[in-house]
């Protein structure tokens, strides 16, 4: 495998080398040479902005399909609460669910009830541990992977457990094992993706040696699937007997998780505070980092607008999909949750379900490992960035000015790739020609004067 | 060894504070910040720097009418640097102690005044000096170590 893997990637062939993503990347991942956008797969986080304002539907988000299915003896459906978003709400979350086996899974194992598990472990640390504030939510993994970058220091305060998605794999694949006397290892467990983060999360996960998820299937790859075959007319269906049992055992309180706020108030915690969109994440990071919001006890982060409905593999708009998501909830009702306490208590104090990997800071940045070199380099940085128009264009392909002139000391870009620069040079060298051109050689002149006075 | 002819690479940041100018602080913070991720410093450093900059630029902000804040980076050092043209501070010692504060109501009404922001300076640099004239302004100064000598915060 190679150092990275991304979810995120390049469709060459629609790529019309425009600047749009570069502008829009929060990590200046992406340049465009010769015509095409490349990423920087050591900057990447995965958070999906490029395939979202690409207009070109370039950038693509490379994920497992329903074929993999073949691979196990015994498949289990792993939907993320996002997913009910992309339905109406005259839907029924039961008959989605039933859905899935129709198309080939045997079973269905609902990630918002292993969210409500995250939520009852991230209570008991908050409520039992004396831990820094505030502590940050470790669901998102396009957040980790900034704070890795961007945000080293703050990485100690993020919550030891691991995601909802890797919970219900665990448990999923577990009890299906007894129940079926199926090796572990020959079941396969499918998580269905709002987002391509949680693609590179299950191939090199951040809070765990190894991922207990096979393959992440994008919403977008499985909803036209699933449409053909919610319930109606389908009744007569074998399998539908046999499963004729209630599918649907998380309640609203994990169902929520595919909103914003749904997480932080399943947390149900002191102060909490929810914020949405990379961007706002980074300033919010910043804030933090000089030391505001000690008092808060829990802050949910997520890279989408809106929450995991934003995903950039979802279907439906992002507020519509919260719309539908509410609605959807409100058939839950008032039910009583799947897990006693008491079995909760048990998975808390156990362990089982805590993080079992520091994560690590991501140093990337760094121009060199000696600082006098560094900074030798950040000097000539600082001059190149003054020598440039400061127009932040884009032309060149880097994302802005000071990021050419970073490109040019690590020596993937030339001065002369900023138009402003290059016209510059032009005029000159016409200039310089045109000077030359009027120095005629001594022997010519003569002849010229000569011809002159005739 | 220390060559003297050897050339010493350093690099100077300037940010102007305009009076109420409240979101340079935030933003000089954030730049120095990024400059001293490339430069490969300790995060330890790195936040202490941060905090050191935000608070002084924006006690100029707050208190004094307008002036610069100068980063200045050399290989063992940082140096932080706020002139400006305010009030100037009466005394001193009373300005270091935690909680006292002169801060008008709109600076309050943003969540400012606790009176921590120098108290807090003095604790994440190596050295911290104020250089005052009532009437006429302040001079700040403080230097963080990248070797640090036994810093507590
Ligand atoms: N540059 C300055 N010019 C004039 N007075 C200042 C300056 N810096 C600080 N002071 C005075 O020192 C006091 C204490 O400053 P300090 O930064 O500790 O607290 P604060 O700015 O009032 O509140 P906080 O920083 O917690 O928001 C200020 O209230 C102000 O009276
Ligand atoms: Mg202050």
């Amino acid at each position: 495998m190679p150092q990275y893997f991304h979810s995120v990637t390049l469709d060459v062939d629609k790529c019309k080398g425009c600047t749009n993503c570069i502008k829009r990347c929060p990590m200046e991942a992406i340049r465009v040479h010769d015509g095409k956008a490349t990423i920087m797969e050591e900057r990447c986080i995965d958070c999906g902005e490029c395939i979202r304002c690409c207009p070109n539907h370039a950038k693509i988000a490379l994920t497992d399909t329903i074929k993999k299915l073949s691979e196990y003896k015994y498949n289990i459906a792993l939907p993320a609460p996002s997913f009910f978003a992309q339905f109406k709400e005259n839907e029924n979350i039961n008959d989605i669910l039933k859905a899935f086996l129709r198309i080939g899974f045997d079973e269905v194992f609902e990630v918002a009830l292993a969210a409500e598990i995250v939520a009852y472990i991230v209570h008991r640390q908050l409520a039992n541990k004396k831990l820094k504030k505030p502590l940050f939510s470790s669901a998102c993994p396009a957040v980790l992977r900034l704070m890795q970058i961007k945000f080293p220091d703050l990485l100690r305060q993020v919550t030891h457990v691991l995601t909802p998605m890797e919970v219900a794999a665990r448990i999923a694949k577990v009890e299906a094992a007894k129940k079926t006397n199926i090796a572990y290892d020959d079941i396969g467990a499918f998580f269905i993706s709002p987002c391509a983060a949680k693609v590179t999360e299950m191939k090199q996960p951040m809070t765990t040696k190894h991922s207990a998820v096979n393959g992440v299937i994008g919403a977008n790859l499985i909803y036209k699937d699933i449409v053909k075959n919610l319930g109606k007319g389908l009744a007569n269906n074998k399998k539908d007997n046999e499963d004729s049992e209630e599918l649907h055992k998380a309640t609203k309180n994990g169902m929520a998780w595919g909103y914003l706020t749904g997480e932080s108030k399943n947390i149900d915690f002191g102060t909490t505070l929810a914020v949405s969109e990379i961007h706002n994440v980074i300033s919010l990071l910043e804030e933090i980092e000089r030391g505001e919001l000690k008092n808060v006890d829990f802050i949910e982060l997520q890279a989408c607008t809106a929450g995991c409905v934003g995903g950039p593999l979802n279907i439906q708009n992002n507020f519509v999909g919260r719309v539908h998501l509410r609605n959807l909830i409100g058939q839950c009702g008032a039910k009583p949750a799947h897990y006693a306490e008491k079995e909760l208590l048990t998975m808390y104090e156990k362990g089982h379900f805590e993080s079992t990997e520091p994560i690590r800071p991501n140093a990337i940045m760094t121009l060199d490992k000696d600082v006098s070199k560094a900074l030798i380099k950040m000097e000539h940085l600082d001059q190149l960035t003054d020598e440039l128009p400061g127009l932040d264009c884009g032309a060149c392909g880097s994302p802005n000015c000071r990021a050419l002139a970073e490109d040019i000391i690590r020596g993937i870009a030339f001065e002369t790739d900023c138009v402003i620069k290059l016209r510059d040079r032009v005029k000159t060298l016409a200039e310089e020609i045109f000077e030359l051109a009027r120095i005629i050689p001594p022997a010519m002149a003569d002849n010229s004067k000569k011809e002159k006075k005739k | 060894m220390v060559d003297s002819l050897q050339y010493t690479p350093q690099i100077t940041l300037e940010f102007p504070i305009g009076e109420k100018d409240f979101f340079m602080a935030g933003e000089s913070a954030s730049r120095v910040k990024k400059t001293l991720q490339q430069l490969g410093l300790k995060q330890d450093i790195i936040r202490r720097v941060a905090i050191i900059i935000y608070e002084a630029a924006m006690n100029v902000a707050i208190h004094a009418s307008h002036g610069l804040l100068t980063v200045h980076i050399d290989p063992e050092s940082i140096s932080i640097q706020t002139d400006d043209k305010g009030v100037g501070i009466p005394d001193i010692e009373l300005a270091m102690r935690e909680g006292y504060s002169t801060a008008p109501y709109e600076a309050q009404e943003m969540g400012f005044g606790a009176g921590m922001g120098l108290p807090n300076m003095k604790q994440c640099s190596d050295e911290l000096s104020l250089d005052t004239k009532v009437g006429k302004g302040t001079t700040l100064k403080a230097k963080v170590y990248f070797i640090s000598k036994e810093h507590p915060g």
